[in-house]
């Protein structure tokens, strides 16, 4: 019966896809790497204090407490207050969601539009590929937070449009990215078979290029959301994104530099928190780096 | 050589043009008027009309962008809609200050990370690459305009070393340079070890060393000559992002370079001021660019030039 059935097994068991194969090899490496489990615990703690911190500590944006202005932390209020008495602790849970999201929801889109540009120039060539790639080159052309905040400075400042302008930012990296593991994969025998086979285009990109080229998006993913955080709330400090009364962690620290001077605290610990998500996706970009590319030697 | 530097600069040339139209557009896709906003709210019909014809808005979109190049060309970037002065003279003191903050920055961060990337790899798994590695993490994690009000807020308020703000003297140096530098100073020491790394495990090094050659030298004659290469193409990366970093920098110390310009005047909706700075960091950062691609060629001899 035992025999039988194990032949079953081996006879009928499909092997796994080659997706899947490949995300169990990443998160075996992945393991073994310790920063990446850091990082990812620290992001699981993040993502806890999002879901459950607001609903336990609400705040109430238009409140004006004076009696309790600019207090340095204490028992009742674990951060301070700031200048208008709010419990600061309570406005860095908040915020801590605010800036995240930011960071990924503008990753996220400019990801996908810069993974589909790139996949698409990668693997059909010509003369649409050499246009995009120079509109891309032009789009690099803006170092740092520049081009985010032209954009934001034309489309207006809110959150909607730090996430559009933060994400336009993110697609050339990874169309340049995407098009590179795809030329590399394109030419290959096996994709060559496929297509002798008959298999449409759509069939190989999704079956073949889209996971072959998955590790570099992923590592390009969480570096990028590192510094799309860094460009949200330095955006939002210099009064380009969310603005004040929100109690996003950039907009927090343009708010309390005017009191620098009497309550040093509240630049503090909203700066702690901007560093600690960054770290956190910088610590798993180095892991997953380290995991996902054949080439890094294992350290 | 010759060849690819030639070919390199060519390449140049659509991307220049891909940046002056989108510099040129920031200013036309923005809702309202130019002429609306130079005149302010309540201005008279005619007043609008006499703008709209002094600054040729009503030409065709096409014409105003040649206009637009062939001025820029010649470092000539129009007036600006606040002050009417000629843009390029309140550009260039501003442009100054950020060269200025930005080539201290980068030789901070070169010298603090050179030396903290070279000790962590020929110490590796030691205590004090630990040590270092883990404080570049940190540098590379934290906003600059953050640990800017840190250092205002301790080695200004606090202990009174520094003047707080302001740029110029050397006490009001240090805080924007350290600011400004830390990110590039932890990517340049993480770059450096595992560069560093790469090399000293090579057979010529352990050649080197086979020879009897003295330890310090073969790490500073032998290894980091070699491992400097790789280092040179972030350094060049990173000048351009101290450019548009300098935007924070400037916004904390209040320094009154081109970032605090640019800042100033989106509030100010002073486009022509806020086109010119953008256009100039681009073009700045784009050439730099070129200059270490060649470099790197240059320096890598083992880089086939013409693929």
């Amino acid at each position: 019966m035992s025999t039988q059935s194990n032949t079953k097994v081996t006879k009928h068991k499909k092997p796994a896809h080659p997706f899947i194969r490949s995300l169990k090899g990443y998160y075996k490496s992945f393991k073994r790497n310790k920063s990446a489990v850091v990082g990812a615990w620290l992001i699981i703690f993040l993502f806890i204090v999002i879901l459950i911190g607001p609903k336990i500590l609400p705040i109430d944006l238009k409140e004006i407490n004076l009696a309790r202005k600019l207090e340095a932390p204490s028992k009742d209020h674990w951060f301070g207050t700031d200048a208008h008495g709010r419990d600061i602790f309570k406005r860095v849970v908040h915020g801590l969601g605010i800036t995240m999201s930011i960071g990924i929801l503008s990753t996220l889109l400019g990801g996908i539009v810069g993974v589909i540009i790139g996949i698409y120039s990668g693997y059909y060539g010509g003369k649409i590929d050499a246009v995009i790639m120079r509109v891309m080159d032009v789009l690099l052309a803006f170092p740092g937070i520049l081009l985010a905040l032209a954009l934001v400075s034309v489309f207006g400042a809110s959150k909607q449009n730090l996430i559009y302008a933060i994400a336009i930012s993110a697609v050339p990296s990874f169309a340049r990215i995407v098009r590179g593991s795809t030329l590399a994969i394109k030419n290959l025998e096996y994709i060559d078979a496929m297509r002798a086979l008959g298999a449409s285009d759509f069939r190989i990109i999704f079956k073949h290029v889209l996971p072959s080229v998955s590790s570099p998006i992923i590592v390009q993913g969480s570096v990028f959301i590192a510094a799309a955080v860094l460009s949200a709330s330095g955006l939002s400090f210099l009064g380009l994104g969310v603005k004040p009364p929100s109690p996003e962690l950039g907009a927090m620290l343009s708010d309390g530099r005017d009191y620098i001077w009497d309550a040093g605290h509240i630049t503090l610990f909203p700066g702690l928190v901007i560093m600690l998500i960054v770290l956190s996706f910088n610590l798993i970009g180095d892991g997953l780096r380290d995991a996902l590319d054949p080439k890094s030697k294992s350290r | 050589m010759i060849q690819f530097i030639v070919r390199r600069v060519l390449q140049l040339i659509p991307v220049l043009i891909g940046v002056s139209i989108l510099v040129f557009s920031l200013m036309h896709i923005t809702p309202g008027n130019p002429a609306h906003i130079i005149a302010g709210e309540n201005a008279p019909v005619e007043t609008v009309k006499q703008i709209e014809e002094r600054l040729g808005l009503n030409d065709p979109i096409t014409v105003q962008y040649f206009r637009f190049v062939k001025k820029a060309v010649k470092l000539d970037f129009g007036t600006s809609w606040r002050t009417s002065l000629p843009v390029e003279k309140e550009l260039w003191p501003k442009f100054w200050v950020t060269l200025e903050l930005s080539i201290y920055s980068t030789i901070f961060s070169l010298f603090l990370g050179l030396i903290a990337g070279i000790i962590s790899a020929v110490r590796q798994y030691s205590w004090s690459d630990v040590g270092i590695m883990l404080v570049a993490l940190f540098g590379l994690s934290m906003p600059n305009f953050w640990l800017g009000l840190m250092l205002m807020q301790w080695f200004a308020i606090n202990l009174g070393w520094f003047p707080p703000t302001g740029w110029g003297s050397p006490e009001q140096v240090i805080m924007p340079v350290i600011t400004l530098g830390t990110g590039g100073a932890a990517i340049i020491a993480r770059m450096t070890r595992s560069s560093m790394l790469d090399v000293i495990s090579q057979d010529y090094i352990r050649t080197a060393r086979a020879k009897g050659v003295k330890e310090g030298s073969v790490i500073l004659r032998h290894a980091l000559k070699n491992a400097l290469i790789p280092v040179v193409t972030v350094v060049g990366l990173q000048f351009g992002g101290l450019l548009a970093g300098s935007v924070l920098t400037e916004s904390v110390f209040a320094i009154n370079g081109m970032g605090k310009l640019i800042i100033d005047r989106i509030m100010a909706r002073d486009f022509p001021v806020v086109q010119a700075s953008i256009l100039v960091i681009a073009v700045i950062f784009v050439l730099v660019n070129l200059i270490v691609d060649i470099s790197y060629r240059f320096l890598n001899k083992r880089v086939d030039l013409d693929s």
